[in-house]
């Protein structure tokens, strides 16, 4: 016999965990299978729904939307529809600001640009760049990711409202060079003592008396987004309070502790919407002709069979491998979807690296009901929807676009499987 | 296609599995033995660093590079023309062997593998075989012998083990924490017991009792090979037997079979020539009966893991690739094959267990995509309570928090399991893994249970 659900999704990043979530929600009972961790941690944990249209900056993505092509995941869904999403996510997942507007923050990010988002972690909140209040970034000397004399030379060329200046410490205790961005978090969690000057001083004050000398006078605080995993709060209030001043996380490149938060957080949401999940092993094949039967999630080389009515094919795209490529084409792995791209791979990109690359919107091809069709336009499977980067036709990157579509698509999708079950 | 004559190779891309190519010349890592080739394993790390943050060891060793650094990049610093001169760094034996590495690993980098070569190599020509290290981590290593001896006399070892003065001396002499207590031995092993039941033929006759009642065929082809690991033989055969009363009562006869350790102590010891007997033990009494039409079952998560995963990525024995292609943890064979969710979903809890759980996922059924199974099964019992207390290690990692010097470093990976166990609501633990469940007691002083003690409880007795 087979594992059995009502919705079975395939996938367990932002759109796959959202989908699951719409679905159980709405009354379904719902199974997700996730290979491997999600690319989240990868990512910066921020919550973008529309960044930019072509070079402009965009104020209200919802206003924004229609201007879109008539096929981008957007556009599909509806702009209504990706308001509710945003409000599932607002309701379900804790620790995120930005609700209370519906146009973009600004964010300064670790290479000291400023980026529009629509959702930021509680932790980066007293660092939005459009607060006037003058900045101190703190960097630590063996963690080169942040350069913050860099980024707050950047920030300020910006032209953020404030002064911006930055400084490099040494981290307090006996890190190593490479430590890593979890040994950071650890000991700030844990607040374990550390040898300063021969004395045994706590994590977090050790670091704040380091900092202090260098305030003179800013009124807000960046670190590296390293402040804690378990008990983040908790340690950006002891140093806010030990300091005197705002403390804030700037948002930092792979691997990324806010985006490990935010993953947490999403499971631990999936996990009280009592829709079941696991993570480890991955779906190869399916049986089935216009409806797929069956699923097979390999085991350690043996192939288990898991059934449900509706499907959602949620396994991300190029970087999370939910679409493949090679020399020959360009495919989507386990359903074998069609996934539109020019027969010659010359054509699949651009010369600059910024240019308009065919590739960014490789994705299957879906229409507004999200379900796959194949090259002549016609559905795949009259069971299986598709949410997030495997969707095709838009450039995620460029549009500042990819954690909005993942929830609009996820969230559309997993409603609209709980309402097709027979 | 407009590609041309500079094009390397016609070979497809497969992205998460190594990527070779037609220029690939096989490396022999160890020119002795047959060893695996890792290089396509290296070739693949995209230093994503993924790896890095999943490693407990290096959340709080400051000393730790982490599996990025013990695996792929070790690897091609031995490769180098005068990479004799490399030796394997120390640190792999801080490496506590818990595999967390290769279920992060989105490139499919072997990591464990490769640290198990490292270490392997290490051991065999870097450790001095007279010093108390090599000798301290192949008792440890050999748990069977140990327990097999103290079984023969379980009262007398039993306070003999934790004898004061012996385990003061023992940590001085040889380097074991006097900080744990060794675990209890059971009066009557699982297999003492298994015989009184009448053995195969007495399971045949209640599985095939059991169909009757079930309105399955008589001769229903439902047999497993029950393969109890030493702990449940020795210390705990409470969960051995309490695996042998679901499994008949689904209407399944069991065999037990003639078997050695799974290796899983040996491999984070790097005691791969130990390893392999016993894996020739396991593998050659294993296969017969997968061949027969039996599958494999195993109620430690570490030795299902073993026989899945390692066996087939360190040895080249007969039959050892349809071992491990037909060996499942205990639960997870009743969940594919039997409607238990269904049947839990009807049974009620005895009132001889406790009421509420704290679970912890061990490392091991992580690996294997095990880590909610008993959450997920046991939210449909009704009068019972599970909370996963969190993904965090418990730290002993087997053997590794049994060694004096590793003692602090496992408590501290153990620290926020500890903290979450206190905050659930329940003073019972629960996980699947024997030395996991040895740190839960030892960091708590909860009791602690085998998920299939539960599915027993609801659902036979």
């Amino acid at each position: 016999m087979a594992i059995d659900s009502e919705v079975l999704v395939v996938g367990g990043g932002l759109a796959g965990v959202t989908s699951a979530i719409a679905a159980a929600r709405a009354g379904a009972d719902v199974r997700l299978v996730s290979y491997k961790q999600s690319s989240l941690r990868q990512a910066s944990g921020l919550i973008d729904v529309l960044g930019y249209v072509g070079d402009e900056v965009v104020v209200d993505p919802y206003d924004a939307i229609p201007e879109l092509h008539e096929d981008h995941p957007y556009r599909l869904v509806g702009v209504e529809t990706v308001r509710d999403a945003m409000a599932l996510f607002d309701e379900t997942v804790d620790g995120y600001h930005g609700d209370h507007t519906e146009t973009n923050a600004l964010l300064p990010t670790h290479g000291g640009t400023v980026k529009p988002t629509a959702r930021y972690p509680a932790g980066a909140a007293e660092g939005v760049a459009s607060d006037d209040r003058d900045t101190l970034l703190v960097g630590f000397e063996r963690l080169v990711d942040f350069d913050a004399p860099l980024a707050a030379s950047h920030v300020e060329a910006a032209g953020a409202p404030f002064s911006a200046d930055g400084v490099t410490i040494t981290f307090p205790g006996d890190l190593q060079a490479d430590a890593k961005v979890t040994r950071y978090a650890k000991l700030l969690d844990q607040n374990s003592p550390v040898a300063v000057d021969g004395r045994k001083v706590d994590t977090r004050s050790a670091l704040a008396q380091r900092v202090a000398s260098h305030l003179d006078g800013h009124e807000r605080v960046g670190f590296p987004a390293v402040l804690g995993d378990d008990h983040t709060d908790a340690v950006r209030a002891t140093l806010a309070e030990e300091l005197g001043v705002a403390v804030f996380e700037v948002p930092m490149g792979p691997p990324s502790l806010p985006g490990l938060r935010l993953e947490d957080r999403l499971f631990d949401a999936l996990d009280r919407s009592g829709a079941r999940y696991e993570v480890g092993n991955p779906v190869v094949d399916y049986e089935g002709e216009d409806r797929i039967e069956r699923v097979v999630v390999e085991r350690n080389g043996s192939r288990v069979p898991y059934s449900a009515d509706q499907y959602v094919l949620a396994t991300g795209g190029l970087v999370s491998k939910g679409v493949e490529s090679d020399r020959e084409g360009v495919r989507e792995p386990i359903f074998d979807c069609h996934v539109p791209h020019p027969g010659d791979r010359y054509d699949w990109f651009e010369d600059g690296v910024f240019d308009d690359h065919a590739f960014a919107r490789f994705g299957v091809d879906v229409g507004s009901d999200l379900r796959p069709r194949g090259a002549s336009g016609s559905v795949e499977f009259e069971n299986l929807r598709a949410a997030g980067a495997t969707i095709g036709g838009y450039d995620f990157a460029a549009e500042k676009s990819g954690s909005g579509v993942s929830i609009a698509t996820g969230y559309a999708a997993g409603r609209a499987a709980t309402e097709d079950l027979t | 296609m407009s590609d041309s004559a500079d094009t390397p190779t016609e070979e497809s891309f497969e992205p998460t599995e190594p990527n070779t190519g037609e220029e690939f010349e096989p490396v022999q890592v160890f020119p002795d033995e047959e060893t695996m080739d890792l290089r396509p394993g290296a070739d693949s790390c995209t230093k994503c660093s993924t790896c890095d943050t999943n490693c407990p060891v290096a959340e709080v060793d400051d000393e730790f590079p982490g599996p990025k650094f013990q695996g792929p990049e070790q690897w091609r610093l031995k490769q180098t023309d005068d990479g004799d001169e490399f030796a394997v760094d120390d640190s792999i034996m801080d490496c506590s062997n818990c595999m967390r590495c290769d279920d992060a690993c989105p490139s499919g980098v072997p990591l464990s593998q490769m640290h198990n070569e490292a270490r392997g190599e290490y051991v065999d020509e870097q450790m001095s075989k007279l010093s108390t290290e090599y000798w301290r981590n192949r008792i440890l290593a050999n748990y069977r012998t140990s327990a097999w001896l103290a079984s023969k006399v379980p009262r007398i070892a039993n306070v003999a083990m934790n004898f004061g003065p012996a385990r003061w001396v023992m940590e001085k002499t040889l380097g074991v924490t006097s900080e744990r207590e060794f675990p209890a031995f059971a009066t009557e092993t699982f297999s003492e017991w298994w015989a009184a039941q009448g053995g195969a033929a007495g399971s045949r006759e209640r599985a095939r009792e059991a169909r009757e009642r079930r309105g399955e065929p008589l001769d229903a082809d439902k047999k497993v090979a029950y393969f109890h690991g030493c702990y449940s033989e020795y210390n705990t055969p409470e969960v051995a037997r309490a695996l042998v009363r679901v499994y008949e009562h689904f209407g399944y006869e069991i065999v037990v079979p003639e078997q050695g350790c799974s290796g899983t102590p040996m491999f984070a010891n790097g005691m791969l020539d130990d390893a392999r007997r016993h894996a020739e033990v396991n593998v050659s009494s294993m296969a017969d009966l997968v061949e027969e039409g039996y599958d494999a079952i195993a109620s430690c998560t570490s030795c299902s893991l073993a026989l899945r995963q390692e066996y087939p990525e360190l040895f080249d024995i007969d039959g050892i690739e349809d071992v491990a292609e037909n060996t499942f943890e205990s639960i997870e064979y009743l969940r594919i094959h039997e409607d238990v969710r269904g049947a839990l979903q009807d049974a009620e809890i005895g009132d001889e267990l406790a009421e509420e759980f704290a679970y912890h996922a061990p490392c091991h059924a992580r690996n294997q995509g095990l880590e909610r199974q008993a959450v997920e099964l046991f939210r449909d019992l009704d009068g019972v309570a599970v909370e996963d207390v969190g993904d965090s290690c418990s730290g002993i990692s087997g053997t590794y928090g049994w060694k004096d010097e590793k003692y602090e470093k496992s408590m501290a990976i153990g620290e926020e399991m500890f903290d979450h166990m206190e905050d659930a609501e329940s003073t019972t633990g629960m996980t699947e893994c024997p030395t996991c469940s040895m740190q839960m007691e030892h960091g708590t002083g909860y009791d602690i249970r085998h998920p299939i003690e539960l599915v027993a409880a609801a659902l036979v007795e």
